[in-house]
């Protein structure tokens, strides 16, 4: 008789999710599931809506990823108003969303997976988070709190509001930047740089240590998509989607964010209340694909920016072709966050940057609007479509985390098989189960938009017939 | 002298108000000498414990899951704070209460789906005909609103119920902000 566990909730992650593993008669992995347990309807709920709420309205998908809604969602709009908008409230919105990623990630990687890197994944689970690390790595704590910080205060600085700001708007940004706001921020990049730099090194040194994780945590052959600027280039706002296969080789490039369709399709499993997204083109499940910081150095040509290309050449000189690891997602996120405060320093020095001429006004021009952006964890979507009086009638949203669900959930089966051993679970092999999780900084709230569950991510040892055998 | 036993969860909510709660910024490093968190998302509690002090609870009640939780959660809990707009007036999840559940569920899982198109259903929590605020199910102690609520009106509330005084929250949030 097979026999189920189940990982009830999975913690240190942001949303609702659970963990079902089953065991064969002869004790051996047979099957893994990652079920994301809450659903929210945003794609419903937003009918009948004026289009230009839309940017503060779905900020409420996501508290950690606000800016990105907003402004993947203020581009379909302006897609819907049919404008250019004015040069600098594009450059405006990629300097807030600097902010955003710098706080994402330093979240990701100080608060919710720092805790396994230094103290161990087999390091007593009572202790085993930020206020364990506030007492044994102080510093790192503290850089990681003031990283956070100032990637919400740049939020503050630009928007009025570090959480839901409603500054992003259809057609551009509803306030030019001041100087004292721009002067600001400019005091805050010394000390940024300084924390990013100390963690990239602690970071590189201590990967070592590692090895098992790095093997086990997703690293199969996959495709990955991105966004890049027209040099192929990291791009974070207004690029176009290019897919590579699993050698590096590019598959499609170029892609117009309206044409995502074409690409992405989305599938559903009956277990979860996330959807599969895959790549059309290869079919369900074959179309695996994989997105995110990782991919998106994978993807890219380099990042356009001094230090982060360094930094670049390193990462994609880990393996020879694409790097296929997910744990290697905590190392891109640090290189990510060098690139956000390097195109911060470049923008903010702009002579236009001060221009009070930052939005276009305009009715409604067309019916449909799609905008893409990427997310601090992966490629965003969202999709409008609206009567003659501008109110929603339709709306689709492929957000980040769901890009990498086929990826999770083999590499939840890709863990278990390695660190489970017969129908009990050890204390460290759920730990590292949930550690493949957090590599990918999964936003279950966010993947959920379409309505709830349990708190936080469950794991489950279940029979084949169905009986539970051990939960965490 | 022992901790005061705090924990957090989130129901139907978007995180934004554990956000805020963060946003106290280097002044966790305080908070950490007098509280202990027993239970919430950025720790690896897997059962809401007995006794707890303060709970705070985001997001709106919308899932047999969250009805089951927040029961626990009330049994086991002195002080319970409806944390944040949609755990004390449902918000902005509240906004799918105007269709049909079905209608809502179509929408994403057979409409916007190109491949094995359905509900889900399999060991998953089913979803409440509308989105209710806490409020509905269990005693609240505390009304702690705003999307989210400033972290400084968070703050006040924490370090007030430390000192053992009732929590004044006049003038510090307000819905929606
Ligand atoms: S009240 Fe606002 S910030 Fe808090 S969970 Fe609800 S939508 Fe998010």
């Amino acid at each position: 008789m097979s026999e189920t566990i189940t990982i009830k909730p999975v913690t240190r992650v942001e949303g609702h999710g659970k963990i079902t593993i089953t065991i064969d008669n002869n004790g051996n992995v047979e099957d893994a599931k990652f079920h994301v347990t809450q659903f929210r309807g945003f794609e419903k709920l937003c009918e009948g809506r004026p289009f230009y709420e839309m940017p503060s309205l779905v900020e409420r998908i996501c508290g950690i990823c606000p800016i990105s809604h907003s402004i993947a969602s203020a581009k379909a709009c302006d897609a819907i108003l049919g404008v250019r908008i004015p040069h600098v409230a594009v450059k405006l919105r990629r300097l807030l969303n600097c902010g955003e990623f710098i706080q994402s990630h330093a979240l990701s990687f100080f608060h919710l997976s720092a805790p396994d890197l230094l103290m161990g994944f087999d390091s007593d689970p009572a202790r085993r988070n930020i206020f364990g690390l506030i007492e044994s790595h102080p510093s790192i704590a503290m850089d990681g709190v003031k990283l956070r910080k100032i990637g919400q205060e740049i939020i503050l600085s630009f928007a009025g509001k570090r959480i839901h700001p409603a500054w992003v708007v259809p057609g551009g940004v509803n306030q030019p930047l001041s100087e004292q706001s721009r002067q600001k921020i400019v005091d805050m990049i010394p000390e940024a740089y300084e924390i990013v730099e100390r963690t990239l090194s602690w970071f590189k040194s201590s990967i070592e240590k590692h090895r098992e994780e790095i093997r086990t945590f997703s690293n199969f052959p996959t495709m990955f998509m991105g966004l890049v600027d027209e040099h192929g280039n990291l791009e974070h706002l207004e690029g176009k989607l290019r897919f590579i296969d699993s050698k590096g080789a590019i598959l499609n490039d170029n892609i117009e964010p309206f044409r995502y369709h074409d690409f992405i399709g989305e599938s559903v499993e009956s277990w979860s209340y996330l959807k599969s997204p895959y790549y059309l083109p290869l079919g369900y499940p074959d179309g695996i694909y994989r997105a995110g910081p990782a991919a998106r150095l994978n993807v890219c040509n380099g990042c356009g920016t001094p230090k982060a290309d360094q930094e670049w050449a390193e990462f994609i000189s880990l393996e020879r072709g694409p790097v296929m690891s997910s744990f290697y997602n905590h190392y891109a996120r640090l290189i990510e966050i060098l690139y956000s405060i390097e195109l911060l320093e470049n923008l903010l020095n702009d002579s236009d940057i001060l221009d009070k001429h930052v939005r276009a006004f305009a009715q409604p021009n067309h019916f449909e609007g799609v905008g893409v952006v990427e997310a601090p964890r992966g490629t965003l979507i969202h999709h409008y479509k609206v009567d003659r009086e501008g109110l929603i009638t339709w709306a689709n949203m492929i957000v980040a985390t769901g890009n990498n669900n086929l990826a999770m959930n083999r590499g939840v089966l890709q863990v278990a098989r390695r660190f489970i051993n017969g129908t009990q679970i050890t204390e460290s092999a759920r730990n590292r189960i949930e550690g493949v999780i957090r590599a990918f900084d999964p936003c279950l709230s966010c993947s959920t938009h379409a309505i709830n569950g349990k708190s936080g991510l469950s794991i489950e040892l279940v029979t084949m017939d169905g009986n539970t055998l051990d939960e965490v | 002298m022992s901790k005061t036993r705090v924990a957090t969860t989130w129901l139907d909510g978007c995180s934004g108000c554990h956000m805020s709660f963060l946003d106290i910024d280097e002044r966790i490093v305080e908070l950490a000498s007098m509280i202990e968190l027993v239970y919430s998302p950025i720790v690896d509690t897997k059962e809401f414990p007995e006794n707890v002090d303060v709970t705070l609870v985001e997001g709106a009640i919308s899932s047999d899951a969250d009805i089951e939780e927040i029961i626990n959660i009330r049994k086991n809990t002195k002080v319970l704070i409806s944390f944040g707009d949609c755990a004390v007036s449902a918000n902005v999840p509240a906004m799918r209460n105007r269709f049909e559940r079905r209608e809502v569920i179509d929408r994403a899982y057979i409409e916007n789906a190109n491949n094995n198109n359905h509900a889900p259903y399999q060991n998953i929590p089913g979803l409440m005909k509308s989105a209710r605020p806490v409020h509905e199910f269990v005693q609240v102690d505390l009304f702690l609103q705003g999307c989210p609520p400033p972290s400084e009106a968070i703050y006040g509330v924490l370090s007030q119920l430390l000192a053992g005084e009732y929590p004044d929250l006049k003038g510090k949030t307000r819905f929606g902000a």
